[in-house]
């Protein structure tokens, strides 16, 4: 890198130096004049005129021809690259309508199931509910029906009590008095003593 | 280039008939011919870039659409939206500038842009143009531009002239910005060239410190490279700002 700056630094002074001597060595290098500023020759002229044609017919090739092809490809690009995104712009759409229907229709099943549900349970326990009613009301009138019974028994075995009562007392009364005694009155007396015992 | 000892930097511009009496009595020099060559350049470049009229490009379509653009996007942003009527001329102007500008710096050719009747042709040519399309789009009102407005009236006098004249020179600065960039840029390749030359003649030592103007023109070649493209920019971009000027209302 150093060697290179030293080399282009020498070079640079040498070639300055040297272009001044040259200036000097060579004053007729100018004198000439610039060809570009010799109006009297007809070439220097003469470029005006081709370079008009030569431009006027570069300008209607390119305007006419190249420009509208370039352009027509570059419009072409950016339809196909907008077409292409509404397509997938529709297609997502039609994508997020699917899940939302999707998801919809979960949605109602799972309502439906839930109601399904509810509705057998429901139905469950109206027939178990019943069921136990039945139950109860069986067992009810089954004990109503033994208490029936009971009562009935107990009646019974009272009527039996009193038979035995009066012969009970109508023996202790012929045994203590040696009298049978009337057996009507004997019965009403133990009817009074079941009356005010109040059994 | 450099004839003996003594250094020809003129020489290279200038104008050699092309086919003998035929190129003398037609006027036709190498001048025309390399503005055939740059034109026929730039249409078979945008010609084989757009052959596939591919959606998705190769580089070399890639390269054509970049061009294309670029000017389209300029003619556009400056001149704004008649900007489309004017960018094939604009398109013209900016490659044939740049054409004839790259095509120069190629060894043994020739630089058209290097002659002031080309370049102030064309500035004449966009000169023209803008002065049309304002007569056109503004009518009589163009000529109210020479007097800027809310100036005050007591320096009409000093501001009329001042703005006519600063509009007539436009082409004058035109032309010669482009003139003057390309034969400076070439008289200076000549120089180095020829001082390479002329050390050679001093043996050895002349030929290690050649290296010096070697390097130099070297240099001065991406040089030219980066003034050609700016100056063919400038050129343009300046007829669009000029051309916005006309079409605003």
């Amino acid at each position: 890198m150093g060697v290179m700056m030293k080399i282009v630094r020498a070079g640079l002074l040498a070639t300055v130096s040297g272009v001044s001597l040259l200036v000097m060595a060579a004053p007729g290098a100018y004198a000439a004049g610039m060809p570009q500023l010799d109006f009297h020759n007809p070439l220097v002229t003469g470029q005006v005129i081709w370079g008009a044609v030569i431009f006027l017919g570069f300008y209607l090739v390119l305007s006419q021809v190249m420009l509208p092809r370039v352009g027509r490809v570059l419009e072409d690009r950016s339809k196909r690259i907008s077409g292409d995104l509404d397509v997938a712009r529709s297609a997502k759409q039609d994508a997020d309508k699917a899940v939302a229907e999707l998801q919809q229709a979960r949605k109602d099943a799972m309502a439906e199931a839930q109601a399904n549900l509810q509705k057998t349970l429901d139905a469950e326990q109206q027939a178990a509910d019943q069921k136990l009613a039945e139950i109860n009301a069986r067992l009810s009138a089954e004990i109503a029906d033994a208490e029936k019974r009971i009562a009935a028994e107990k009646a019974q075995a009272f009527g039996t009590l009193k038979e035995i009562a009066a012969d009970t007392t109508q023996a202790l009364v012929s045994r203590l008095t040696g009298v049978a005694p009337d057996a009507q009155l004997v019965a009403q007396k133990v009817d009074g003593a079941i009356a005010h015992q109040n059994i | 280039m450099a004839g003996g000892s003594s250094i020809d930097v003129l020489g290279q511009f200038e104008l050699h008939p092309v086919l003998g009496g035929l190129g003398e009595a037609l006027r036709f020099s190498q001048s025309p011919l390399y503005m055939i060559l740059a034109a026929c350049l730039v249409l078979a470049f945008l010609y084989f870039g757009m052959r596939p009229a591919a959606v998705v490009p190769g580089r070399f379509q890639a390269a054509a659409e970049v061009c294309y653009e670029f000017i389209h996007s300029m003619a556009v942003d400056t001149i704004g939206p008649e900007g489309t009527a004017f960018f094939p001329f604009i398109f013209t102007l900016f490659f044939f500038i740049l054409a004839g500008n790259y095509i120069g710096l190629l060894p043994f050719s020739f630089t058209f842009t290097s002659h002031i009747a080309v370049t102030l042709g064309l500035a004449v040519m966009v000169f023209l143009l803008t002065v049309i399309v304002s007569l056109k789009v503004q009518g009589f009102r163009f000529f109210a531009h020479f007097m800027p407005a809310g100036a005050s009236m007591f320096l009409a006098p000093l501001l009329i002239p001042i703005e006519i004249l600063s509009f007539l020179s436009r082409p004058v600065s035109l032309s010669i910005r482009l003139f003057a960039n390309m034969v400076a840029g070439h008289v200076m390749f000549d120089i180095f060239a020829s001082f390479v030359i002329m050390l050679a003649g001093f043996g050895v030592v002349g030929d290690v410190f050649a290296i010096g103007p070697i390097a130099i023109n070297m240099a001065l070649v991406a040089l030219e490279l980066l003034v050609g493209v700016l100056q063919a920019y400038v050129f343009a971009i300046l007829t669009c700002i000029y051309l916005r000027e006309a079409v605003a209302h």
